[in-house]
């Protein structure tokens, strides 16, 4: 299987080949990829260079360009289609409609992927976008189980890439305006969840608070690390109409996905390509889970177990989970 | 500008819907959209009613059209989906795979739970038969504008969210059955025992999300009671009203004296308040503002 690996520098992008990535994917520094923070993302020099050292290695590269062009301005979006076109790119990740029927038409050779925010979750959707745009492959979305998988991937002819490490969507990809509704800042219109812009701490009695926007996402104790505000894994409370009420992590708990011990499952299931998410991440970071899942991903095609603990250090103090890869999870 | 009620997004009772749309048929509304919008699962138990509705609702001179589910992931949410195209009315999808069982030419709307975010995709849904699309919530004026002018070239009638907790995200996971320890596949319909869904507040007690089965709503009610005139200008051809508990009829009276009567905005804040006591009103997303900004 691939391994596709996350690169939010150039620096990154070196780690990732160097520590055995087959591919890696970046976006341009812009509104026009889903990881728009600032310092992160790769100039067209950049771009240039980075697929250069990447294709010496035999590695590819793959641009997202994936979130929703806005209105009166789609040429900064078409530009960047042509442009990683032009630059060498392996593939561009797309999701909005206009901008994948552009593509098709304007670059008829270039490989086009479907980005996971397009929220392409069942055959038929999958099927739409191949043989309308003659999409290659489709990152599915973090809502489907392993079983599910197994069912689409026989129903499709093109390729299927899933997350297997990082952070986690518990809702349909590029359908969320939580965070719009929060900040005003979207991950479809602006590239950002829960935008580091609108983040506040603040030690209140004997709490750390975090707040994104005017609401407060977490409270913990003094001395108790505070949780990034991501919106769907804070602490909220839900009353009921008979007066009790519920307070946790109604959406989900501030947990990362690992699906390690599943990476036999969905080889079986005909998934091509694994995904490792965090184009945030420092290339210290990026390296060593990239050596872990190379390791594992070599276990798998082996058929040997997978190998245990390699990325307890990153783990360690955080609690992670298979999402919604085991159906229970729903 | 007119009107029209968007499907019912909550676990209503077939006696709920029954008379939700026998009065509903009264109103000065031009168009319903109706099916279920959120959870496959709660179809069977208020299916048997949507004929009626459709009968009673066409005999009152409005437009109906079927909605699609906004998540499709199994087999037989699929054959649903493709089934709706039967039934001769327009389907409104509220997911793009629907586009996959359009049969060929067939006309069809689109729901505000598909991204239609520039002129792009706009134009290319037009010409595979779009004939009305509704935008989604969190789009400011400024795109609104643009969209709504696009569609006026391509023959596409553009409608903005109007007034209602709007949709915020859907997910393959439930939380009202996981607010009761349950999972999804073993919800027990828990969702029917709050038909306005269930608030979320923070930790200080400020209300802030509605959850909706698998749907998370805005807790705050959207409303553009303030804006008519600047959406009138842009060109939008209809306000979409999101279905709620209480008097209804009441919400789509005073959009309808908004529309026709120029109504002061300041007004129909004060009579939306007397209409839905306790309701926070909101509307920040035209303004490019947080969506959960209070209205004034």
């Amino acid at each position: 299987m691939e391994l596709v690996c996350p690169a939010g520098t150039p620096a990154a992008l070196r780690a990732a080949v160097d520590a055995g990535a087959h591919t890696v994917y970046c976006g341009f520094a812009d509104e026009t990829n889903a990881r728009n923070f600032p310092g992160l993302n790769f100039s067209r020099e950049e771009l240039a260079d980075g697929v250069a050292y990447a294709q010496t290695r035999g590695a590819k590269v793959l641009v997202a360009i994936n979130t929703f062009p806005r209105a009166g301005e789609q040429m900064l979006w078409h530009d960047a289609v042509r442009d990683a076109a032009d630059l060498g790119a392996h593939a561009v990740i797309l999701a909005d409609l206009g901008l994948i029927a552009h593509a098709a038409e304007a670059h008829p050779g270039l490989r086009l992927h479907l980005s996971v925010q397009a929220a392409a979750a069942n055959p038929d959707a999958i099927n739409f976008y191949a043989q309308t745009f003659g999409i290659r492959r489709v990152v599915l979305p973090r809502v489907l189980s392993v079983e599910e998988i197994t069912a689409i991937n026989r129903e499709i002819d093109v390729e299927t890439e899933v997350f297997v490490f990082g952070g986690l969507c518990v809702m349909a990809e590029g359908r969320c305006s939580l965070s719009s509704y929060a900040t005003g800042l979207s991950p479809n219109m602006n590239g950002v969840c829960s935008p580091a812009s609108h983040v506040t701490y603040s030690d209140i009695g004997g709490n750390h608070e975090a707040r994104l926007g005017d609401f407060l996402i977490h409270r913990t104790p003094k001395g108790m690390p505070v949780p990034y505000p991501t919106l769907c894994k804070g602490c909220f409370t839900s009353p009921d109409d008979k007066g009790n009420s519920q307070t946790g992590h109604i959406f989900e708990d501030p947990v990362s996905l690992d699906a390690t011990r599943l990476i036999p499952a969905l080889q079986k299931a005909g998934v091509s390509a694994l995904k490792i998410e965090g184009r945030q991440r420092s290339r210290a970071y990026v390296a060593q889970v990239v050596r872990a899942f190379r390791a594992a991903v070599e276990a798998a095609e082996q058929g040997a177990p997978m190998p245990e603990g390699l990325l307890a250090r990153l783990t360690e103090g955080q609690a992670a989970t298979t999402g919604a890869y085991a159906k229970t999870w729903r | 500008m007119d009107l029209t009620v968007g499907p019912i997004a909550f676990f209503w009772s077939a006696d709920q819907v029954r008379d939700f749309y026998r009065t509903l048929a009264e109103t000065p509304v031009k168009r319903v959209v109706i099916g279920e919008w959120v959870c496959s699962k709660r179809l069977p138990f208020w299916q048997h009613e949507i004929p009626a509705a459709v009968e009673v609702l066409q005999a009152a001179g409005k437009q109906v059209a079927l909605s699609t589910l906004t998540l499709v992931t199994l087999k037989r949410e699929r054959r649903q989906t493709a089934e709706l195209f039967a039934s001769g009315l327009p389907v409104e999808i509220a997911d793009l795979t629907a586009l996959r069982h359009l049969p060929e030419g067939a006309p069809f709307w689109v729901a505000p739970t598909v991204n239609v975010y520039n002129e792009g995709t706009l134009e290319w849904l037009a010409t595979r038969g779009a004939q009305r699309i509704c935008l989604p919530p969190e789009l400011p004026l400024a795109s609104v504008a643009r969209l709504a002018r696009a569609g006026q070239q391509a023959g596409v009638a553009v409608e903005v969210w109007g007034h209602g907790r709007a949709p915020l995200a859907i997910s393959g996971r439930c939380y009202h059955a996981r607010l009761h320890d349950r999972a999804k596949d073993s919800c027990q319909f828990v969702c029917e025992e709050d038909p306005d869904g269930r608030t979320v507040e923070t930790l200080e007690g400020q209300a802030f999300l509605t959850v909706n089965g698998v749907q998370t709503l805005s807790h705050s009610h959207m409303t553009v009671a303030g804006q008519i005139d600047e959406l009138r200008e842009a060109g939008v051809a209809a306000l979409r009203l999101s279905p709620q508990p209480g008097d209804f009829a009441a919400v789509i009276g005073l959009y309808a004296r908004l529309l026709d009567s120029g109504l002061a905005p300041d007004q129909a804040l004060a009579d939306l308040r007397r209409i839905q006591p306790g309701a926070v009103f909101a509307q920040g997303f035209l303004e490019a503002r947080a969506g959960a900004a209070p209205c004034p």
